[in-house]
């Protein structure tokens, strides 16, 4: 690029989100008419990088950021999203934030309405202007129309199509007079594919006006057709940024999902053929955002079988079905017999535990102490820590057996607490974390499912967690099955690796293939589409 | 030393030790006022017997996570038709007993058994057995309601309480009562607002075991039986039934993952809670000496909740600690605050004054809550 002054300029810009670094060192550069693509895992710093640009308070609240922003080579400190509208920075979200009962047009000029002259105003002041309907709609078409798409400005918000809402909601950010910067978070993932065309041709659109674009979007065919420059975000820093024309899908997949392709994961035990311990067939499970379609699925007896995926796709959706968390249907069989579904009774008395990946929300008591967090799902399933007293007529809870348990799993899974009485909301993430392991591992399961066990919790402790879980699986031959979104974390723990897309099982691969091969399942194409020696990704 | 001062205040809470001076200082002005501390204490003892239990109706539907039990009245209600049906039993019997043993046979032993020293407890007996189970039915009505508004019980069981209160306040004259004790005179139908216990099971616990010295009266039974409720609900919560109700109170996310029917666990508390409430007001009434109907009911919940909160409980989580250290100090304050006042005064305020301290005593619990909430 010349040496004129970029649009926005990101230096050094990193945060830490309680001690857990989330962003480090990120660098780039916009200059206007330009379009960046930002790609990168789930958790990979995408989202906090642009709730920084855009001054969203959570930043503030918890501790601000590193580094700096320049917008036309001035710095800025955004308090709020208004300093960020007011500097230009528009930004398009994932959830449409339109009122339903407004019209387009009404939606498009909400709170910037042109107004016009009434007596009224006389009396009462400049509020009560009354609204300039045709200028409000002539505005309206105007934004509409530089997206090179027609709606109908008098439709109702709550009566249009996905796509259209997209649109509209794009529509107010660029009626916006001083709009130089426009962010937009995976604007087409709700987009049928040829609304996702129209939408691309608007946004170049928009760039050949000057308008600067960050695209954000998990489809990297879009990417690299839309994008002039693309950065590639892992783990909270730019691993590579690079030209479209320079890089292919597959290689960005590769930087995408991979900390170092070429050394040789942990995990390359083989399996004998076991007898199928774990089967699923045509498994369907409503998990709001984690819907799981059709999963076809066995697991075998003393196997570390991985579930992964990128976020939205349906893997955490399969552990939640079959433990009866979530409706579901098809079927599944454990050991040869059918599983009713929809019961988390039925399934924990079929010797299955499960390791919630939302800890805090159904994995623990928050407000119990420890022990009662372990014991409490095998006393309540298997009448463990429990006296019967007058001949069995009433169950009566066993303190001192539940503080024993409690004590013994503190010390082998290294639970920093003050004592076994401790509440588990003033546990770290990580402890928190062992103490769900442990409440699992008291049922004494068959077959444990653990979801994104490390999610949220430090290095260490990630550490500890893993080699638990392949310890338990070692010495009790517990059968595991194991959701995660890191997929470095399933090939160095699994035997084999399932991945999930748009709730179908897309593959399963041992856990030692190559990484661009999970990544080319992961993005939805089939392996045999995309010409792995060449490099060569078809689109879609 | 320092550290364990310390220690105890944050477990005890500093409203609660501002409030406890603040009735210390009550009890400590009495004889600068001209008001008898051994009456005043009594006075205090006799209010925290009665209304303990009331206030423990408060704790299982908090552990199960419904929320404070604003819907107290319909226990009330279930309490009130056993004391109402008990008093009858007891004119009817007074008839047969008279008719002589011609009327004969078992109805006439039952009858004259209720003649003997045993009439007391007897009855009172009766009035339990037979409010037990209608709490038992209503509360398991209520639960359905309130297992259907999650997130907004308490708003809810308001409204359960208080239309209880109006559909019984035309049962009350529809019922088929016909004891001369209880009925209108003029009407000879319909029961009155209030109806004496004298004669029938009025001090029955109070009385039992209790200590008079001069003015100061100490009501043994009415304590014994308090620590009896209390003895029982802590050991619900200890079984496993108690500790799954818990759980659920706690997180019913975590409780149905671990294969509990969070809708059952609330069942069960609803129905304990209400259960609680028709013994409470069996216990406050034998106490109090009359039986109130119709409108007595509406604002019973009130000061309950007002006290365990005052206690030291959240909305999802209470003590029996709670119970009996809010229950104190609500009403130790709502004793000593107007006779104090008054005499301060020399004029008789007392009712406003005691409408102005409780209400302002539910108001300051009421906003403590979303505190503890948050």
């Amino acid at each position: 690029m010349p040496d004129k002054e970029p649009l926005l300029r990101v230096e050094a810009v990193g945060k830490e989100f309680f001690g857990n670094r989330v962003l480090e060192e990120v660098n780039f550069s916009l200059f206007p008419g330009e379009v960046l693509g930002l790609v990168g895992e789930n958790g990979a710093g995408k989202s906090t990088l642009m709730n920084i640009l855009f001054g969203m308070p959570v930043i503030q609240q918890t501790g601000g950021y590193e580094g700096r922003i320049l917008i036309d080579g001035q710095e800025v400190r955004f308090q709020s999203a208004f300093d960020a509208i007011d500097a230009g920075i528009g930004m398009v979200h994932q959830e449409f934030s339109l009122l339903p009962g407004f019209t387009v047009t009404e939606n498009i000029l909400l709170n910037r309405e042109p107004t016009a002259y009434n007596p009224l105003v006389e009396a009462f002041g400049d509020r009560i202007r009354t609204l300039d309907r045709q200028a409000m709609r002539r505005r309206a078409d105007e934004a509409i129309s530089l997206l090179g798409f027609s709606i109908d400005p008098d439709t109702l918000a709550s009566e249009m199509p996905v796509g259209h809402k997209q649109f509209t909601e794009i529509a107010r950010e660029i009626d916006r007079k001083n709009t130089k910067i426009l962010v937009l978070d995976e604007p087409t993932a709700v987009l049928a594919e040829s609304e996702a065309e129209i939408l691309i041709q608007a946004l170049r659109n928009l760039a050949g006006k000057g308008i600067a674009l960050i695209f954000i979007s998990h489809r990297l065919q879009e990417v690299m057709d839309l994008c002039s420059k693309v950065i590639v975000l892992r783990d909270g820093r730019v691993v590579k940024e690079t030209k479209p024309e320079d890089a292919t899908v597959f290689q960005i997949a590769s930087w995408m999902v991979g900390r170092n392709v070429e050394t040789p994961v942990a995990s390359s035990r083989r399996m004998a053929d076991t007898e199928v311990i774990l089967e699923a067939e045509k498994l369907w499970v409503d998990m709001p955002g984690e819907t799981v379609r059709e999963a076809t699925f066995s697991v075998r007896k003393g196997e570390i079988f991985g579930i992964g995926g990128l976020a939205g796709q349906g893997k955490l959706g399969i552990a939640n079905g079959i433990m009866g968390l979530y409706p579901a249907g098809g079927k599944v069989a454990v050991t040869g017999e059918k599983l009713p579904l929809n019961s988390p009774a039925v399934s924990l008395s079929r010797n299955m535990a499960f390791v919630s990946e939302d800890r805090r929300g159904v994995g623990l008591l928050l407000e119990e102490p420890i022990d009662w967090n372990i014991a409490f799902t095998a006393m309540q399933v298997q009448d463990k820590f429990v006296k019967k007293l007058l001949g069995g007529l009433i169950k009566w809870r066993d303190d001192a057996a539940m503080r024993d348990a409690a004590l013994d799993y503190i010390k082998r899974l290294e639970i920093r607490c003050t004592s076994h009485k401790q509440r588990a909301v003033e546990l770290s993430g990580g402890n928190q974390q062992k103490v769900c392991l442990a409440k699992a591992f008291v049922v004494g399961p068959e077959i444990l499912f653990v979801s994104e066990p490390t999610r949220g919790i430090d290095v260490g402790a990630k550490k500890l967690v893993l080699d638990t879980i392949q310890r338990v699986n070692e010495e009790f031959g517990t059968t595991i099955v194991m959701t995660s979104s890191e997929l470095e974390e399933l090939r160095s723990v699994c035997d084999r690796i399932a991945i999930v897309d748009s709730g179908r099982i897309s593959g399963t691969l041992p856990a030692s293939s190559p990484a661009e091969e999970f990544g080319v399942l992961m993005m939805g194409e089939s392996l045999a589409a995309a010409d792995i020696a060449g490099g060569n990704a078809d689109g879609r | 030393m320092d550290g364990k001062v310390k220690k105890f205040i944050e477990n005890f809470g500093w409203p609660r030790i501002i409030i406890a001076a603040f009735l210390m200082c009550l009890f400590a002005s009495t004889p600068l006022v001209g008001v008898r501390l051994d009456t005043s204490i009594s006075d205090t003892l006799v209010r925290v017997g009665m209304n303990g239990v009331l206030v423990l109706a408060m704790v299982p539907m908090v552990q199960s996570g419904c929320g404070l039990n604003f819907g107290l009245p319909l226990g009330i209600i279930s309490g009130l038709l056993g004391a109402t049906t008990s008093i009858q039993i007891a004119t009817s019997a007074d008839i047969i007993a008279k008719s002589g043993a011609a009327s004969g046979g078992m109805k006439y032993a039952l009858a004259s058994a209720l003649q003997t020293g045993a009439r007391g407890p007897l009855l009172f007996a009766s009035a339990l057995a037979i409010a037990v189970p209608c709490a038992a039915v209503l509360g398991f009505v209520y639960a359905q309601i309130l297992n259907r508004v999650k997130g907004e019980e308490m708003m809810i069981a308001t409204y359960v309480g208080f239309s209880s209160v109006a559909v019984m306040c035309m049962a009350w004259l529809l019922l088929p009562f016909d004891s001369a004790v209880m009925v209108w005179g003029y009407g000879g139908s319909g029961l009155r607002t209030t109806i004496s216990t004298e004669g029938f099971w009025r001090h029955i616990l109070s009385d039992f075991g209790s200590i008079t010295i001069g003015r100061f009266y100490v009501p043994t039974g009415m304590f014994l039986f308090f620590a009896f409720m209390v003895f029982l609900v802590w050991a619900f919560f200890r079984t496993k039934t108690g500790t799954a109700i818990t759980a659920v109170g706690s997180n019913p996310e975590f409780a149905r993952a671990s294969g509990i029917n969070v809708d059952k666990m609330r069942t069960i508390s609803v129905m304990f809670s209400t259960i609680l409430g028709a013994v409470g007001i069996l216990v406050y009434e034998q106490s109090f000496g009359f039986i109130q109907l119709y409108m007595g009911p509406l604002y019973m919940a009130f000061p309950a909740v007002a006290a365990i909160l005052l206690g030291g409980a959240s909305v999802n989580k209470a003590t029996m600690t709670n119970v009996v250290v809010g229950t104190f100090l609500f009403q130790g304050i709502l004793t000593m605050t107007p006779s104090v006042i008054n005499n301060l005064l020399k004029s008789d305020m007392s009712e406003v004054i005691r409408i102005m301290v409780s209400n302002g005593m539910i108001l300051y619990a009421l906003t403590r809550k979303t505190q503890v909430k948050r």
